[in-house]
């Protein structure tokens, strides 16, 4: 069994949730990877050294140079005959194209799979994690994007796979490229950070609130809030975090002064690492956080940021 | 928002409310005259999303109603085949012996235990079929009048913002008139309270008492399940100037219907109805069928418990009340969905002939329901509720065992109640604190994580619908005298204090509110109003609830 | 013009869904259901280009059981002009949706479907791709903004990072996200009116589309809940952790 797994990257590089990818498929059978886009022949060469790896195809003819799915579905159906899976991380790029590269091979495919059971066999999450559904699929062949969270990486280094151009077949151009805006925000957005900082009705006011933006500038991190802060109204609405505001899963989210109602763990528990700081040790944020701090949030605050500053 | 002009819709009948007395008034009038006109509304998101009750059904309005019942796919499927009246002391629940004498309206041979809010779904589904024109998601928010003649009402505004003014997707509401408008809202209905003021409706009764019952829906393992299994307790927690029980039903698939009933003219300030239904799940007697179980859902509902005594007048011109908003209760049953059925069957037969002769206000629906069963009904238990006022928990379950044994329930005298449930709070001062356990996550939980499972939702960017008129009386009042009595008995936690020590504040968390109505009933000085928030909010009770 | 737009009916996205014990799946008796809010969106950015005078038609469909014509009363309530309900009691997969749809494509000759990106039930997000694909049409996936003009929809779409425009020339198909618009309510007036729209009803064999799912479900589980880490008692101990334990940052 080979696996085709088409990768993201950037700058030449190869991106995190593709190397996750790639771990993914190894548990499936050999990996053969797919290159294309702009950059396409650098980021083949970074893709042959990722261990793992038994070939790197790369399509740098052009035809599929922005990544629009028409062409790039079009040229991973024409690839599909060695392949018992074609798999990708669960990134926007791959959602756009994967899906109309099944229906080209009358395939229903599988999203965002956490656990490779079999060949046949995958968990994935429905309702919004929710629930999670092991599923089976009858088709022969297999199209699927995986969480990038639920597998580690492959390391950058030590594989040497070699490198085969393959060509885009020919593209209707019914469908054309016209420009991209990448946010300029200081802030990344709440719903795609990396690392979320939220506050709570422990932040006491509007202007205390203010008092998180220097931990989220050192972070890079975009603030949320509870709705007991946003009800209290120290933030806009757009803040909200929780069951019903934005569900976030970054991956570490910063609690501060938020007390845990059940409401506001629906829209992040699914975070990969939780930090509560509280000054009440009962509350029930500390049941689902990873590390928790007692005490007193504008001790905390400042020293939080005094250490950061120190060895980064 | 006079300048923007609402639609109208004009029709034979109005109905607000989507529970059983305000269906089977849409039914009965499609039966009676086909012709009729009939649109119902429900402020919930459907029909069923707002109906909270046991429930144990007795199917005689139903068999009067839908006679066919049985083989039309009505959700009543387990029968009652065992029931047991449990006296609680802390550590031991001992069963009332001769319940059927002692008790005789505790007598549930022939009833159902069912979600009520499978069946009023089940009852839309006849109604519809009938050609009756039902709108969920939509609050009746306003009382038309003409020429001292209620003409209608007009559904809420959706999309204003919480600072009042419209926003971006404003809709406003739509005028449903009609030649008789039928108030069906349950207990406590915003409107209902507003048509009583209108035509000073309660005059010369009693004032209306109340409970408030709040639930929790459970799955447990089948080799705990006894379907028909009916049992209910007295005693403790409660202390004797307290009334109130606790309700479990065992039906359809391995489902468990708990709750407590708490009676709105409870003296202690420190009580809370919440935490005193989840305690006794620990009592012996209830928790061994919860262990190993898993909780579906949770909710609360005031209800009326007022009886004959204090039932308005029933009629005004152009309209009139049936169900529970009118408070046609049987209290010593625990069971009203027959009697608003039976009462929204009458209302139709009034309107029906108030058709016919043109009538501004359907006056035969008072003598129609007084020459029924109902009637005869609430008139034999009259008394026991408020022997239960008079005489505390004990000397009334006293007073009630004479009163069926001997008296058979035709006492040549009545017992009143005297004091609206908003009167009989004592301050915090002397009132004894209780210290409730904390809750373990598997049997017993908190609110706020109940309500979670009550789906209650509400769009955020609306104004509060929990109006407190005064923030300074809440202050003076429910502060200073009786330590915020709302944050214990709203089973919602709706009502928080927040700066507790130093500059105590009320916070109101709308969003959270099932529309239980207990702030509009117990707040002392009746500060608090509640008002239909935009149509759809509140709770989403699932089937089985 | 004529705008095809599909809609599904998915639990309310206010209700908490709930395993069933038995772990076959989610429980949707006696639970609300509504439009798929990404559907809602899709439905609005229609009745919009209607507004605008771009869009002539609208035809909302549904696939699905009986209940779905709900679904499909509240996209005419808002705007939709007719609507087509595909009556199956099958599980709706996006390949066999997509396949329904593009008969239906054929049939109706639309010069633009657009549909919700994903629905919250199964979150394929997966049948506007899929359609694309079986047509060959053009797609612009994940939608923020929408411009149709001389032929051509200008998309801008949410990526990774950002926003891409693309250039589609019609016909095409277009998903809505999240911040296409806010959609209307389906005022008690429209949903009156809504009653008097034409429904078309047909099933899956009127147009040769076998429904057999390609997946089956092992099981249904909720999810293994999170556990108490540990506390630290100083913010130099809390750093220290999440950069060489956690190594989060």
């Amino acid at each position: 069994m080979t696996v085709l797994v088409l990768l993201d990257h950037e700058a030449g590089a190869i991106k995190q949730a593709s190397r996750s990818a790639i771990a993914a498929a190894s548990k499936l059978g050999d990996v053969d990877v797919l290159v294309v886009g702009h950059n396409a022949a650098r980021a083949a060469t970074a893709a042959a050294k990722l261990p793992g790896v038994k070939k790197v195809l790369s399509a740098a003819d052009g035809i599929s140079a922005d990544e629009l799915a028409e062409p790039v579905a079009a040229l991973l159906a024409s690839l599909a005959d060695g392949y018992t899976h074609i798999l990708a991380a669960s990134s926007a790029n791959a959602k756009n194209t994967l899906p109309r590269a099944a229906a080209l091979l009358d395939v229903q495919p599988i999203p965002d799979v956490m656990e490779v059971i079999d060949a046949d066999t995958f968990v994935r999450p429905i309702y919004a994690g929710s629930a999670l559904a092991t599923v089976k699929s009858s088709d022969p062949k297999k199209v699927l994007t995986v969480r990038a969270s639920a597998f580690d990486p492959v390391a950058t280094e030590g594989g040497s796979a070699p490198v085969e151009n393959v060509s885009t077949p020919a593209d209707d151009t019914r469908s054309q490229f016209v420009g991209t805006e990448l946010s300029q925000s200081e802030r990344p957005e709440l719903e795609s950070a990396r690392v979320v900082v939220s506050g709570g009705r422990g932040m006491q006011n509007e202007e205390n609130f203010k008092l998180l933006e220097p931990l989220a500038d050192r972070l890079g991190a975009a603030i949320g809030a509870s709705r007991a802060a946003v009800d209290a109204g120290f933030v806009p609405n757009d803040y909200q975090v929780g069951q019903t505001g934005k569900i976030v899963a970054p991956e570490l989210y910063i609690a501060m002064g938020i007390s845990g109602a059940i409401q506001h763990l629906a829209g992040m528990k699914d975070s990969k690492v939780i930090v509560a700081v509280n000054k009440d040790p009962e509350a029930p944020i500390f049941q689902i956080a990873d590390y928790g701090l007692v005490g007193d949030l504008f001790e905390v605050l400042p020293a939080l940021e005094a250490e950061l500053d120190k060895a980064g | 928002m006079s300048e923007n002009p609402r639609e109208i819709m004009e029709f034979d009948v109005v109905i607000i409310g989507g529970g059983p007395s305000g269906l089977a008034t849409a039914i009965r009038l499609r039966q009676l005259a086909p012709d009729t006109s009939v649109c119902l509304i429900e402020k919930g998101s459907e029909i069923g999303a707002h109906i909270l009750s046991g429930a144990v059904i007795e199917p005689r309005a139903l068999d009067e109603l839908l006679p066919h019942w049985r083989d039309s796919g009505a959700p009543l499927n387990t029968p009652v085949s065992e029931e047991h009246m449990l006296y609680l002391t802390q550590t031991r629940g001992y069963r009332v012996p001769m319940l059927d004498r002692v008790m005789p309206h505790m007598r549930n041979h022939g009833n159902y235990i069912a979600s009520l809010g499978e069946v009023c779904r089940w009852l839309a589904t006849q109604a519809e079929a009938m050609g009756v024109e039902i709108y969920p998601g939509f609050a009746g928010a306003e009382v038309l009048t003409e020429n001292g003649r209620v003409v209608g009402v007009a559904t809420g505004d959706m999309g204003i913002g919480r600072d009042g003014k419209p926003g971006d997707n404003y809709a406003p509401g739509m005028e449903l008139r009609a030649k008789y408008t039928i108030f069906a809202e349950g207990c406590r209905g915003s409107l209902t309270k507003q048509v009583m003021q209108m035509y000073n409706l309660r005059k010369g009764v009693d004032p209306q008492t109340y409970g408030l019952g709040i639930k929790e829906l459970w799955e447990i393992p089948a080799e705990l399940h006894r379907p028909g299994l009916v049992q209910h307790s007295f005693g403790w927690p409660l202390d004797d100037r307290t009334y109130g029980g606790a309700w479990m039903y065992h039906f359809g698939e391995n489902l468990v219907s708990y709750g407590f009933v708490v009676g709105l003219d409870y003296p202690n300030t420190w009580l809370s109805p919440f935490d005193e239904m989840q305690r006794v799940k620990l009592h012996p007697s209830f928790r061994p069928y919860f262990e190993g179980g898993r909780r579906l859902s949770y909710g609360g509902r005031a209800l009326s418990e007022g009886g004959l005594q204090s039932i308005p007048r029933l009629t005004f011109p152009g309209g009139m009340l049936v169900g529970d908003t009118a408070g046609f209760l049987n209290v010593p049953k625990i069971k009203g969905t027959h009697t608003a059925m039976k009462s929204g069957m009458l209302a139709a037969e009034a309107v029906a002939e108030a058709f016919l002769t043109n009538r501004v206000e359907p006056g035969s629906y008072t003598r129609r329901i007084r020459e029924s069963w109902l009637w005869d009904e609430l008139r034999g238990v009259r008394n026991i509720r408020p022997a239960f006022a008079r005489f505390g928990m004990k000397g009334g379950a006293l007073y009630s065992g004479i009163d069926a044994m001997l008296l058979r329930g035709r006492a040549p005298w009545t017992l009143h109640t005297r004091h609206a449930d908003n009167e009989t709070l004592e301050p915090a001062s002397i009132s004894p604190k209780i210290d409730y356990p904390q809750p373990d996550g598997k049997v017993t939980f908190d609110k706020l994580s109940s309500v979670f499972l009550s789906n209650t939702n509400h769009e955020e960017d609306q104004p509060v619908h929990l109006k407190v008129r005064s923030m300074s009386m809440w202050k003076t009042v429910n502060w200073d005298v009786f330590r915020s009595p709302e944050s214990r008995y709203c089973p919602a936690a709706v009502y928080e204090v927040v700066d507790e020590e130093t500059n105590p504040t009320l916070q109101i968390n709308a969003q959270n509110c099932v529309h239980c109505k207990t702030c509009d009933i117990k707040d002392p000085t009746q500060n608090i109003d509640w008002v239909t928030p935009e149509g759809s909010g509140g709770p989403n009770y699932p089937g089985g609830m | 013009m004529k705008v095809l737009v599909p809609v599904k009916r998915v639990i309310d996205y206010n209700i908490k869904p709930r395993v069933k014990a038995d772990g076959t799946g989610v429980e949707t008796a006696g639970v609300k259901m509504s439009m798929n809010p990404f559907d809602e969106i899709a439905v609005e950015e229609a009745v919009r280009l209607k507004e605008k005078g771009v869009v002539t038609e609208i035809v909302a469909i549904s696939i699905g059981e009986p209940k779905a014509q709900d679904t499909l009363r509240t996209a005419m309530a808002m705007g939709a002009d007719r609507s087509i309900l595909v009556e199956t009691d099958a599980v709706t997969e996006p390949l066999a949706v997509a396949k329904v749809l593009k008969a239906l494509v054929e049939k109706e000759k639309p010069d633009l479907v657009i549909l919700g990106k994903q629905a919250i039930d199964d979150d394929m997000n997966a049948t506007g791709q899929m359609l694309a694909g079986l047509l060959g049409w053009p797609q612009g996936t994940f939608a923020s903004k929408v411009e149709i003009t001389d032929g051509k929809a200008m998309v801008t779409r949410e990526i990774d990072g950002g926003l891409q425009t693309v250039a589609l020339t019609l016909p095409a198909i277009v998903t809505a996200d999240l911040r296409l618009n806010e959609p209307r309510y389906a005022s008690l007036p429209n949903i009156m009116k809504a009653r008097k729209k034409p429904m078309e009803k047909i099933t899956p064999a009127e147009v040769d589309v076998d429904m057999t799912p390609r997946l089956s479900i092992v099981s249904v589980a909720e999810p293994a809940g999170r556990k108490a880490g540990i506390k630290v008692d100083s913010a130099a101990e809390l750093v220290a952790k999440l950069r060489n334990e956690a190594k989060v940052i």
